[in-house]
């Protein structure tokens, strides 16, 4: 189900009353049905899929724990019976059961999320060697996977380091593996918040359902009005690498950036924002990525769920993890500046090399996680030299206008990193961006060139007004959430300013027949 | 107590100007149909007749252009209307047929059998054109939902705005002048005007299933059936124009129908000559559609055959009919001769 | 605790660590100079941190990674 569909809304009119109207008690398993009909509506196969996800990381979870538990009950037993060296052996005897369960359960879900993700690239290569009919394009698309499973793991990894404690009930392990507005374009969330608030019990709150239409409505505003609009001529730039070259990639590399924000934050806002009709927070994926000063900054606060997931479960245990500490200890002498970087340049391409593995299954996105680690890597070396500069030139680098710079630097850096995100090959992505420099075209590109690409000069006009509401309003946010602000001024306010959102979508949202209801584009990860 | 009554009648407010704004906005954004696309115009326009019909005309542009109430009251005190549309299809015109009976029961229903080579839907902007205009009730809800080609959805013809919203962008002086009026008719009861002439050419030969779809049958027996129950005399027409192709399996598809349902079947086509038409002077495209003397001539035979075979009878004398149709004549007049002098002008 | 700021003031010598509490979640450590300090840390103060506890809680004040490294080097004993 879209959320720009009548379906997601007809779900949310039943749903929302439903969920308030029967007992508290009986809340949460409301909402398990719902999510089950929703998770069904888009398919059987996308919900058998799930539902082993569930088995499996419920079963593993349940065994860590209870290794656990018999671990301490055994070392307590044996406490003054046996020596020191008896007790860690018969800890690490635990310790190798419990990674056993771990390592299995893992390799079934990251296999599902393999398969289904590569299996459409597979599928084709086999065709092609074998003309067999090719498998796995449909199943592709299977909904959210790749945010439920992140998510689910999560769990399990968090009871593999015995941070939380297994779930007991199944059931609410399921219910918060399939809760629905995450299965749209995530975020990745945590069972000890997300998946306890669902849990709880929630009253109706007129305030805080108004506070949840102003964020939903923002959401449809940026998706429907900006994003979708601009999203017809990035795909029209992205179809014909051999006609638009030179200066049209750096509107291309514009439009794309202004498109992808405004399309996976305003998807991230619906979900958000649904959360919260029903009272149940998640967390924010999105902290105004593009005032970012550095890459690195970036991807604090793009997608930060992701990040995080990889940080804490990829990234730290990866680079403290015995080979690397190992390798770090072989290279000592070769100095201690290289043994210390050994861990962290290897951790940091790995994570990204799987960050590009986990948007897409092209190599063009193997390449851009691995560019996009090297810009890290690159810029973490050059802060001494940064430091250096900052301390010569205070003035300058404390001034708003150095700010700027470091902010439109880092745009323009990451939607060239995207440029790969466009096109089917390496060579396409490579051979466009550097048209950039050798073909000076803005005569084509303004004389009649972005009026080919599917858009006239009044849709690039509502967008761009739209746009420049995401920008004002993100400078705003800087000073505080704004939607406190609008409730301060009132019920009747609040009100108004949700109908104008909502009028605006219906005249100027690219919606209806004709427009065809576009996917999120963050839905196909 | 004071300021939550306060807040209520804020919010109240708010939505009234909320739903009001939209609601004007749908009219503005909604296409007018009265310059440019008329033929959008004439499904509204039946709901302003002032009298009854004796006879209903449903079908597609072969009885919108080629019959004239006019002729056939001046003529013989007929009373007819033609609830026709472009590309109607044979479950528009169920519809309007069901849809007409709210208000009358006409003696004689004729319907074109032109349409009867599609089963499905056709295309979004035709639906539109025949829909629009409909009077809300079941047979609109039915036509709708009949109608839907993929993409479409219901939604959209309860709120146009769904549907027109980009048009708000793009808005004409046609919009603004008939954002709140109702413009003039465009029709004289359902017949749309031509004084051109263009005469026929050679029709290209078109490759063609031999057998007309069952879907359109499943509707023929529906709109028989319902002129059956309502004592209506159902009367199948092919029109005279002689393009598109009407082939001789479908004509006897239609025959083989009418007898089996004992109603009546005209292949006007094979009558061309003792109808008088000549396919040189009365047609305004080539043989697709009559021009007004061809209207003229077709309704002057059909008229005489309708009157025999069902003993209509003669409203002239009636003073409520001769009001209307004295007006009615007069407008008529003053269009054709507006057309003959920018005909000339040009 | 004074061996530990020297380590944290060799990685950014503009902060001061004393006082700051959000040194994670405000950005003053990225996930690159965490993994740098950790490997001084173990060289320095002979500990090994595990993984689960490489969490921003315990890495936001260079008081609460004292705390962490205090904890981890009594369970060693």
């Amino acid at each position: 189900m879209l959320f720009t569909s009548w379906a997601f809304l007809l779900f949310l009119a039943v749903l929302v009353p439903v969920y308030f109207l029967v007992p508290k008690r009986i809340q949460w398993i409301v909402l398990l049905l719902f999510n089950a009909v929703f998770v069904c509506a888009a398919g059987v196969l996308g919900a058998v899929f799930m539902v082993v996800t569930i088995g499996t990381v419920y079963a593993a979870s349940r065994a860590i724990d209870a290794l656990y538990s018999r671990q301490r009950e055994t070392l307590a037993a044996i406490k003054e019976t046996h020596t020191k060296e008896e007790r860690k052996q018969t800890r690490l005897r635990f310790e190798k059961r419990r990674r056993l369960v771990l390592i299995a359960c893992l390799a079934v879900n990251f296999g599902i999320l393999f398969v289904l993700k590569y299996g459409a690239m597979i599928g084709r290569f086999s065709a092609a060697l074998f003309g067999t009919r090719a498998f796995g394009q449909d199943l592709a698309l299977t909904m959210g996977i790749s945010f439920y499973t992140f998510s689910t793991v999560g769990y399990l990894l968090d009871v593999y380091r015995e941070t939380i404690p297994a779930e007991k009930n199944p059931l609410k392990l399921a219910l918060f593996t399939s809760f629905f507005p995450l299965l749209v374009q995530g975020p990745i969330t945590r069972f000890e918040t997300v998946g306890r608030a669902l849990l709880e019990p929630h009253s109706f709150d007129g305030q805080r359902f108004l506070s949840a239409g102003l964020r939903i409505a923002w959401g449809y505003w940026k998706k429907l009005i900006v994003a979708d609009r601009l999203l017809v001529a990035v795909k029209a730039l992205c179809a014909r690498p051999d006609v638009y070259r030179g200066d049209f990639i750096l509107v291309e590399m514009l439009l794309y950036a202004a498109c992808l924000y405004a399309d996976f934050t305003g998807g991230v806002d619906i979900t958000i924002g649904v959360g919260e009709l029903l009272g149940v927070r998640i967390e924010e994926n999105f902290l105004r990525p593009y005032f970012s000063k550095s890459i690195s900054e970036y991807w604090r606060r793009w997608h930060i769920t992701l990040g995080e997931w990889f940080k804490r479960y990829v990234y730290y245990p990866l680079s403290v993890s015995k080979p690397m500490r190992a390798l770090s200890k072989g290279t000592r002498k070769l100095g201690a500046g290289v043994s210390r970087r050994v861990p962290v340049y290897l951790a940091t391409l790995l994570v990204w090399a799987l960050t590009g593995a986990w948007h897409g299954s092209r190599p063009t996105f193997l390449v851009w996680g691995l560019l996009n680690g090297a810009v890290i890597l690159i810029s973490e070396e050059l802060k001494p030299l940064y430091a250096r500069f900052h301390k010569r030139s205070p003035r300058l680098t404390a001034s708003a206008f150095y700010r700027g710079f470091t902010v439109i630097r880092t745009v323009l850096l990451l939607s060239s990193l995207r440029i790969l995100d466009c096109y089917g090959t390496i060579k396409e992505a490579f051979s466009s961006f550097f048209s950039m420099f050798t073909t000076w075209n803005w005569g084509a590109v303004f004389r009649g060139g972005i009026q080919s690409l599917g858009l006239s000069y009044t849709d690039y006009a509502i967008a761009g007004l739209g746009v420049i509401a995401m920008f004002a309003l993100s400078m705003t946010q800087r000073k505080g959430a704004i939607r406190l602000r609008i409730r301060k001024r009132g019920t009747v306010f609040s009100v108004c300013m949700l109908l104008v959102l909502i009028g605006t979508i219906l005249i100027f949202g690219r919606y209806g027949f004709g427009f065809d209801a576009s996917q999120f584009i963050y839905n196909r990860f | 107590m004071k300021r939550e009554l306060k807040t209520a009648i804020g919010i109240l407010l708010a939505c009234i100007v909320f739903f009001g704004a939209l609601s004007a906005l749908t009219r503005l954004a909604a296409p007018k149909y009265h310059d440019t696309l008329i033929d959008g115009h004439l499904t509204g326009e039946y709901y302003d007749e002032k009298t009854d019909h004796d006879v209903l005309f449903v079908g597609d542009c072969e009885v919108y252009e080629n019959f004239s109430p006019v002729t056939l009251y001046n003529e013989y005190g007929v009373t007819s209307y033609i609830r026709g549309g472009a590309q109607q299809l044979v479950w528009h015109s169920y519809y309007f047929l069901k849809d007409a009976l709210r208000a009358e029961t006409p003696k004689v229903v004729v319907f074109n059998v032109l349409s009867l080579r599609y089963g499905e839907p056709q295309s979004e902007a035709y639906n539109r054109l025949a829909l629009d205009g409909m009077r809300w009730g079941a047979a609109k809800v039915g036509a709708i939902k009949a109608s839907m080609t993929g993409g479409e959805d219901f939604m959209s013809y309860v709120f146009p705005l769904l549907r027109y919203h980009d048009r708000i962008t793009a808005l004409t002086a046609e919009d603004f002048e008939y954002w709140f009026k109702k413009g003039d008719p465009v029709s004289f009861k359902g017949y749309m005007m031509h004084t051109g002439v263009e005469p026929a050419a050679e029709t290209p030969q078109e490759i063609y299933e031999p057998n007309l779809p069952e879907q359109s049958f499943a509707w023929l027996e529906k709109i028989a059936a319902l002129c059956e129950e309502n004592g209506i005399a159902l009367v199948l027409i092919k029109s005279p124009s002689i393009y598109p192709e009407w082939h001789p399996e479908w004509d006897a598809e239609i025959a083989a129908f009418a007898k089996a349902h004992g109603v009546r079947y005209d292949n006007m086509i094979t009558e061309n000559d003792a109808i008088g038409i000549d396919m040189q002077t009365d047609t305004y495209d080539q043989g697709q559609h009559l021009n007004v003397y061809g209207a003229e001539k077709l309704s002057r035979w059909f008229g005489k055959v309708l009157k025999e075979a069902y003993g209509l009878k003669d409203h002239r004398g009636e003073a409520a009919y001769d009001a209307d149709y004295a007006a009615l004549t007069e407008r008529y007049e003053a269009e054709k001769q507006r057309q003959l002098s920018e005909e000339n002008g040009a | 605790m004074e061996k530990l700021l020297d380590i944290l003031r060799e990685l950014h010598p503009e902060t001061d660590f004393e006082t700051e509490t959000r040194l994670v979640d405000g950005g003053v450590l990225s996930s690159f100079d965490i993994v740098m300090l950790i490997t001084r840390i173990e060289e320095e103060f002979d500990v090994v941190i595990p993984a689960r506890d490489i969490v921003p809680e315990h890495f936001n004040s260079a008081k609460a990674l004292y705390t962490l490294i205090e904890k981890i080097s009594e369970q060693d004993d």
